[in-house]
């Protein structure tokens, strides 16, 4: 038996969706971006536990944390670092900006071919400032390799493949897959573990190259630390076909945006009348409260 | 040629009602392009297929029908799914936003470098004009040219959490992908007598043995158990529905919004529903878009249950019923008067 594997977890750097308050949106409408924190995409830390779970298990296990994002996405990697993952990898370019889920999966798959060797590819199902739970499987079909989407509990592993239980909106069903897999799991999975105050205290200066140089930090202590340095990666470094990404890439475009008018609980009196009635019933749906 | 796909997500040989839906969405879609509505069914045993599905308008169903297909597994799938779509050339397909679309879907996108959107609440038939501005490098003049786009396929969706609703388009790369959620669309018969054609598609060409390495050891699905957690819109009476009799007409709405219908403990108690539908601090907790509180005081254990709630409608005689504090729309009535009144305008109202 194996006494370790080679995980990749991806992890996402949200806006916090969940928690929008009444400074979220613009008198005109928009999004005020800068109101909303920037979080660990929720489902992500799912699969984070996952992995620390493996690695608890066979403590040769090695943990890369691979996230595409703003250089700020580094927060995420360094949060993955304390909670138990070994290292990070940063994407960041601005060619990869304005990425829809196609051109994101062939920037990430593009990313996991560089780090190579791997035996899992771990994520959340979804993020949740998309919700469309595609950049998972698009990912594994770039990198040809089987995907096991909705997992909630890993029940098994041996040298050559692992069993999972997937949670379906209409039951269970446990799968057996060979290595190399890409696995996405579901909030409905074991929340991860708090940060471990030992590895705080290890990687807190842990940094991207840019983080160095923007901190003046003391580049002898990097030096001399390895451990300390969180890897980026530009497009060129994982070798990036400009055709394929950013906008370029992306197949989809927005037409228009409409924003949802935030309505405070100031509730509408209303008769039962017809006109009442029909009125409601006009207002539901031109909001889109349905569907 | 260019017609219009839906794949059918069937389970032991029956399609999943999201399916249904879409193809009651697709022939509406279709009969505006002008094009065929043509259906995806991959499963085992499914020799009835043309019954389950014709009468929703379907003009051609494309069928793999072999045990080793069911149940649905990604690769197997996507292959065959991805090798019809090459050979017939569609302008759309639409998936069903289950955890079987959501897993199929994306792996079909990115195999045929397609764009694809997830959990559209509507989808249209629209133009779009691309403007381009390009600078003459030499001269400095500012050209912008229009490229106009007719017929695509608009699809809309709530984004950053629901605070935005977008339209996306695919302008280029087809087929143009969608997936939307269960009870999202309506499903309705087009015509009971509508005949299509079966065509059997040669799947075995598209498969080879490692496409199968994914092994399912177990399954357990439950059918049409009571889903109050994932129901988009929740109707929900209590002790001022006044009778087991009344709560017919919460069906009824339920049904016609893509919803379920919940209860008070005091209507479980009173005996007009069952047990496994009661909302609150000791039944089930829910969050859905639209809660629909019909004859429900509020007391707060209720409430708890409910509060988080998008849209809150309380329907209730008593205009100060606690509930009506945290409600979005109070209407002062009586629930076996009100409640028809909302059938009969969302049927007229409705897309």
């Amino acid at each position: 038996m194996k006494k370790g594997f080679k995980i990749i977890v991806l992890a996402k750097q949200v806006p916090d969706t969940h928690n929008v308050g009444k400074d979220a949106m613009k008198e005109d409408g928009t999004m005020n971006r800068a109101a909303l924190p920037a979080i660990f995409n929720p489902e992500d830390l799912n699969a984070l536990e996952q992995a620390l779970r493996i690695k608890d298990q066979f403590p040769e296990t090695t943990i890369t944390v691979l996230s595409m994002g703003l250089p700020k996405a580094a927060d995420v990697l360094r949060e993955a670092i304390f909670r138990g993952a070994d290292n990070g990898i940063l994407l960041t370019d601005r060619k990869l900006g304005g990425s829809d889920t196609l051109a994101t999966s062939y920037a990430i798959a593009q990313a996991i071919k560089t780090v190579g060797d791997y035996d899992i590819v771990m994520c959340g199902r979804q993020a949740i400032d998309g919700d469309t739970a595609q950049v998972g499987p698009q990912a594994a079909e770039k990198l040809d390799i089987p995907q096991v989407t909705y997992a909630e509990e890993i029940v098994g592993i041996s040298d050559k493949d692992i069993t999972i239980r997937r949670r379906l909106e209409h039951g269970v069903e446990t799968v057996n897959a060979p290595f190399p897999v890409l696995v996405t799991v579901t909030g409905t999975a074991a929340p991860c573990r708090s940060r471990n105050a030992k590895r705080v205290m290890k990687f807190k200066n842990a940094m991207t190259s840019m983080e160095i140089e923007a901190a003046n930090a003391d580049k002898a202590l990097y030096e001399a630390r390895p451990y300390l340095n969180i890897t980026t990666w530009g497009a060129d470094d994982v070798d990036i076909d400009a055709a394929r990404t950013g906008k370029a890439g992306s197949p989809t475009f927005v037409k228009e945006i409409q924003s949802v008018v935030l309505q405070a609980k100031e509730s509408k009196r209303l008769t039962g009348s017809d006109t009442d009635i029909n009125d409601f019933v006009k207002d539901i749906i031109d909001n889109h409260i349905l569907g | 040629m260019n017609n219009l796909f839906v794949y059918c997500e069937i389970e032991d040989s029956v399609v999943a009602d999201v399916s249904l839906e879409l193809l009651t969405k697709g022939r509406k879609l279709a009969n505006e392009l002008g094009c065929k509505l043509e259906a995806i069914a991959i499963d085992n045993n499914i020799s009835n297929i043309g019954d389950q599905i014709f009468k929703y308008g379907v003009d051609v169903i494309h069928v793999c029908d072999d045990a080793k297909l069911a149940p649905y597994q990604t690769i197997p799938h996507q292959k065959i799914v991805c090798d019809i779509i090459r050979q017939e050339q569609p302008q759309i397909i639409l998936f069903g936003a289950s955890s079987v679309g959501r897993d199929l879907a994306p792996r079909v996108a990115s195999a045929l470098k397609c764009g694809l959107t997830a959990d559209c609440t509507s989808l249209k038939i629209g133009d779009y004009d691309e403007k381009k501005t390009t600078k003459n490098p030499d001269t400095g003049e500012i050209t912008t040219t229009v490229t106009p786009y007719k017929n695509l396929l608009l699809q809309i969706r709530p984004a950053f959490g629901g605070n935005i609703i977008a339209t996306i388009v695919n302008l280029h790369a087809r087929p143009q992908m969608a997936t939307v959620r269960e009870g999202v669309m309506k499903k309705e018969v087009c015509d009971e007598n509508y005949k299509g054609e079966i065509k059997p598609f040669d799947y075995k060409k598209s498969l080879s043995d490692i496409d199968f390495v994914v092994k399912i050891i177990s399954r357990e699905i439950e059918k049409s158990k009571i889903n109050l957690k994932s129901a988009p819109v929740i109707v929900a009476g209590g002790y001022g529905v006044g009778s087991k009799d009344n709560f017919r007409l919460l069906h009824e709405l339920a049904e016609l919004l893509g919803g379920e219908v919940g209860a008070s403990r005091a209507a479980v108690d009173a005996g007009f529903t069952e047990h496994e539908r009661q909302i609150g601090q000791t039944g089930v907790t829910v969050r859905p878009k639209l809660y629909i509180a019909c004859g429900i005081s509020g007391q707060v254990q209720h409430r708890a249950g409910m509060q988080e709630s998008a849209i809150i409608v309380s329907i209730n005689t008593d205009e100060n019923a606690p509930i009506n504090s945290i409600a979005d729309y109070v209407i002062t009535g009586d629930v076996a008067e009100v409640l028809p009144k909302i059938i009969k305008s969302y049927k007229a109202n409705s897309k």
